[in-house]
């Protein structure tokens, strides 16, 4: 059997910062209606089923109990992953790989609205013994990492700034985003502080959605679908959990997870043999501090290229075309599914006014969040 | 699709407290797997972890947390899910991780500190129902196995007295076991007389909750040859989820669980399993639930695996053994973990290297299988000597 | 290999009186974990109808189910449902359970004289055979309950109803 394997079909429910007309059983209904639609299957001609999702996010133990029924997967192979979605995504790819059967599929789904005490559920997943204690907010975290990110790296908070005012102006031609607006970087840089340098702007709000992605060996791809979007390389990453032992500046997850997707895809100039990405912004600087991870800038340059233009749609490598994170909404374990949809729109063209000239290949990467250091790395041609 | 071989493993013991915190734990038991076929922690490629729910150990994002004690330094690592059923997907997962061609080794842990929940793990379990429909109610773990014991019972006329055999059996088994929380020498009468939770079920018919972990190193096929001279072959595997109107389905016949046998069965090519299967380590969280489980894996057929129970079938010196290691009754239940233990019996049994629990004759072929969600889930893995 | 000896030397033994006693360092936290789920058209419509004292259903155009609770698709055919249905308020015991334990594996006071819980699967008439919700059965002797007695559901007034399960104190057997 052919190594290669594509991504067939995609559906999304779009994501908004409430869906209290729906509960979490239609909206994954919905985007796997769509997605089957979209690749032209059935449930019964789909091998193997993954789906994503964290307990205390969705609000009861054992979240993977309630995952069969609305993929259509009622006494068929599916588990759960508790992770990104691009963990779920490899997961299906490497079902495929393994002979599990050609067609799998993967999905994610966003509740955030539900979540009340969404702080206090993060903070829930910092150390018991050695951080939770201390009684810090999350974005502590993320505050200390900026800090220690733009020390040194010299990147600025008006660079930070404006990937917030990029992503959320990108978000207004995009008919799935949420969070769209138009705003100048003043506006981020005076918003309220939390953390400094973080301040609230600079701080994706969330979203709800669902994505369901449907995969396909090489074969079964070609006969079913005009544009297959191959995976051309994945690669995932988890440093240490610890505090006190991780690197602060550096996103050393998302370099080796690109790493091992560039090796796997023969990738050895990220900047010239990829043409865009769709990478996890949930807080501004994150976003360059992921471009520098994974190659795509020298140490010190996302920052400046950003300040020129250089990553928006119409610059040299767009960043974040969809709206990212900051545009679309903070969607948790579902971040990745957003990633990989927006990318795969752009390389069948399909992604309306947002659309980029010439693309062949993207990539999408996501990060888990706030205490995690695991990243997810996939890229995409087609 | 490339042969994958079990090559290494490690076990702690299993207590209902426990000092070590879950990191450790899932350390100990890494450690020994690696030791145990001297590989380390730069060989192995990627690692995969299986625990359930987070509300036990008291950290969301559980998997996160335990990555460091299972070895996952700068890895790839995933964490799957799906409740009491993870300890067997959990070489499953790790299965394909090796099988697809992606990495050549894999390490598979699984931990669970259940004692850390307050006031009594098993209040975790109420939010495993439906938040709406049923959580109002009250309802407990200990409920839905009633209702499932009862449904067994009546359909296939199955008396307590014998289904109580299983605690006997595997209590008795667990003596010789030595992560075993629960060892003893008991008679059916002492599971008759102990407490009544829920009627059918008392309270020697139920497993302990645990602290424990358990880890199992995978190689793919060259690379297993130049560890070991007796690599044993993951050569089947399956796995099917019911759907979550539990209340809608017959309990009497875990489906989920032949659909998922089925599917292993047929990899590993296997065609008459009660035949063909010479050990098999069942999952046993409740007495009645061996014996659902041997029909379900279709090692007896409906309604008479108890007859076989009573005349000794499934005992260790009997044609087929089931849950030689003592299983959960026995062994103890930190879930994850106590399904990935099965998957290391077996793994002894077949290399012959289970000591005082070694069957007899000369097994090359085992089956284990994991279960839970809402009574949904059934996990089957075959291994081949 | 492992060798029992190897296990032996693992993971430390703790009393729970040691624990309780405070000989061993121990970190408490309780987290304050809220949810508000978005129940959807289906549940939303369920919990609204057990406000009116009915219970409704709804069906599938293809395998011709009715179902509770209500879907908005069926699981199995895997299509939008159908039509909305009334199902009655009375149904027979499938299966049930005598409890004298509490979610929280407390034990009931039983020699004391308080009942002990008997949940069960009802099937409800009027959906299709074997469509069963979780409830309480009550007002009647533990001992006697048997599958396929007759039971109907025992509201609450309706000014104390909310538009829960628990609007349905449970069920009791009709003579």
């Amino acid at each position: 059997m052919s190594k290669r394997v594509a991504i067939i079909g995609i559906g999304t429910t779009g994501f908004r910062a409430t869906t209290p007309d729906v509960s979490y059983r239609e909206l994954t209904y919905e985007a796997a209606m769509k997605a089957y639609l979209d690749a032209g299957v059935q449930p019964k001609d789909i091998d193997s089923f993954v789906a994503t999702s964290e307990d205390f996010f969705e609000g009861y133990s054992i979240a993977d109990e309630y995952s069969p029924d609305q993929l259509g997967a009622v006494l068929r192979p599916i588990y759960t992953v508790s992770g990104d979605f691009i963990h779920s995504l490899a997961s299906a790819y490497m079902m495929i790989l393994s002979g599990i059967g050609p067609i799998s599929v993967a999905q994610g789904l966003s509740k955030a609205s539900n979540m009340l005490t969404l702080s206090e559920m993060v903070t829930f997943a910092m150390d018991p013994i050695y951080n939770r204690p201390l009684k810090e907010s999350p974005h502590a975290v993320a505050g200390l990492e900026m800090a220690r990110f733009l020390y040194e790296t010299g990147t600025t908070r008006e660079q930070c700034a404006k990937v917030v005012v990029k992503n959320k102006r990108n978000a207004l031609n995009n008919p799935y985003a949420g969070h769209s607006v138009l705003i100048d970087t003043d506006h981020v840089l005076n918003s309220e502080v939390i953390s400094y340098p973080l301040t609230q702007m600079d701080i994706s709000p969330h979203s709800d959605g669902a994505v369901v992605v449907v995969l396909a060996e090489e074969e079964t791809a070609k006969t079913l679908c005009d544009k297959p979007i191959w995976i051309r390389g994945i690669g995932w990453c988890s440093d240490t959990p610890g505090l006190e032992t991780r690197n602060w500046g550096q996103a050393i997850y998302a370099q080796m997870a690109a790493e091992m997707a560039y090796k796997m895809a023969g990738i050895r100039y990220p900047r010239k043999e990829i043409n865009f990405a769709e990478i996890n912004d949930e807080f501004s600087y994150k976003e360059l501090q992921h471009l520098e991870a994974m190659r795509i800038c020298r140490k010190g340059e996302a920052g400046p290229l950003t300040e020129i233009g250089g990553t928006e749609i119409t610059g040299e490598f767009p960043v974040n075309p969809s709206g990212g994170c900051l545009g679309v909404g903070n969607l948790y374990e579902l971040n990745g599914g957003h990633k990989v949809f927006e990318v795969v729109r752009q390389l069948r063209g399909e992604a309306g006014k947002n659309q980029l000239k010439n693309v062949t290949t993207g990539l999408a990467q996501s990060w888990r969040g706030i205490p995690t250091t695991t990243g997810t790395v996939v890229i995409l041609s087609n | 699709m490339r042969r994958v071989a079990i090559v290494g493993a490690g076990l702690t013991k299993f207590y209902r407290n426990t000092q070590e915190t879950p990191k450790e734990l899932a350390y100990e038991a890494t450690k020994m797997a690696l030791d145990s076929c001297e590989l380390k922690l730069s060989d192995i490629d990627c690692v995969v972890n299986g625990t359930a729910p987070d509300a036990f150990d008291g950290v969301h994002m559980k998997g996160e947390y335990l990555s460091d004690g299972s070895g996952a330094y700068r890895k790839p690592y995933m964490r799957h899910y799906v409740g009491g059923g993870t300890g067997v997907l959990s070489p499953i997962h790790g299965w394909f991780h090796v099988a697809s061609g992606m990495f050549d080794t894999c390490l598979v842990v699984a931990e669970e500190k259940m004692s850390s929940a307050y006031p009594h793990p098993a209040g975790a379990f109420l939010t495993i129902f439906d938040h709406t429909t049923e959580q109002p109610l009250y309802p407990t773990l200990i409920w839905i196995f009633a209702i499932e014991m009862n449904r067994f019972m009546t359909t296939h006329g199955y008396k307590k007295e014998d289904i109580a055999l299983v605690a006997v059996k595997n209590k008795k088994n667990a003596m010789d076991h030595p992560s075993a929380q629960l060892p003893a020498e008991i008679t059916v009468q002492d599971v008759l007389n102990s407490e009544i939770m829920a009627w059918p079920v008392n309270r020697l018919d139920i497993s302990p909750t645990s602290d424990g972990a358990a880890c199992i190193v995978l190689a793919a096929e060259h690379v297993a040859r130049r560890i070991t001279e007796k690599p044993i072959w993951i050569d089947g595997v399956g796995w099917a989820l019911d759907t979550a109107y539990w209340t809608t389905r017959d309990l009497y016949y875990p489906d989920y669980l032949e659909v998922a046998a089925r599917q292993a069965y047929k990899m590993a090519g296997i065609k008459e399993p009660s035949k063909e299967i010479h050990v098999a380590e069942p999952y046993d969280p409740f007495t009645y639930k061996e014996l659902h489980h041997i029909e379900g894996l279709m090692l007896a057929p409906r309604g008479k695996s108890v007859q076989m129970l009573v005349d000794g079938h499934f005992n260790r010196n009997g044609n087929l053994p089931t849950s030689p290691s003592g299983g959960l009754l026995g062994v103890g239940n930190p879930i994850a973990a106590a399904g990935l233990m099965k998957i290391i019996e077996l793994y002894l049994q077949l290399k012959g290297e289970a000591g005082k629990r070694q069957i007899p004759g000369n097994p090359t072929c085992g089956v284990a299988n994991a279960w839970g969600d809402l009574m949904q889930v059934g996990t089957v893995t075959v291994l081949r000597k | 290999m492992i060798t029992d000896k190897e296990v032996l030397k693992t993971a430390t033994k703790l009393s729970a009186e040691e624990i309780q006693k405070g000989k061993v360092l121990s970190v408490k936290w309780t987290p304050n974990l809220k949810y508000a789920w978005d129940n959807g058209p289906a549940i939303g419509r369920y919990l609204a109808e057990l406000k009116n004292g009915k219970i409704i259903g709804k069906t599938c155009d293809k395998c011709h189910r009715i179902m509770i609770p209500p879907r908005m698709f069926c699981e199995l055919c895997w299509v939008p449902t159908g039509e909305w249905v009334y199902v009655k308020d009375t149904g027979i015991v499938n299966t049930w359970v005598v409890s004298y334990v509490d979610w929280k594996a407390g034990r009931l006071d039983i020699k004391g004289g308080v009942r002990p819980f008997t949940p069960a699967v009802i099937e409800i008439d009027g959906a299709s055979k074997g469509m069963g919700i979780l409830h309480h059965l009550n007002e009647v002797d533990p001992w006697k309950i048997h599958r396929g007695m007759k039971v109907k559901a025992v509201w609450k007034p309706p000014e104390e109803r909310t538009g829960s399960i628990t609007d349905i104190k449970y069920f009791k057997p009709i003579k």
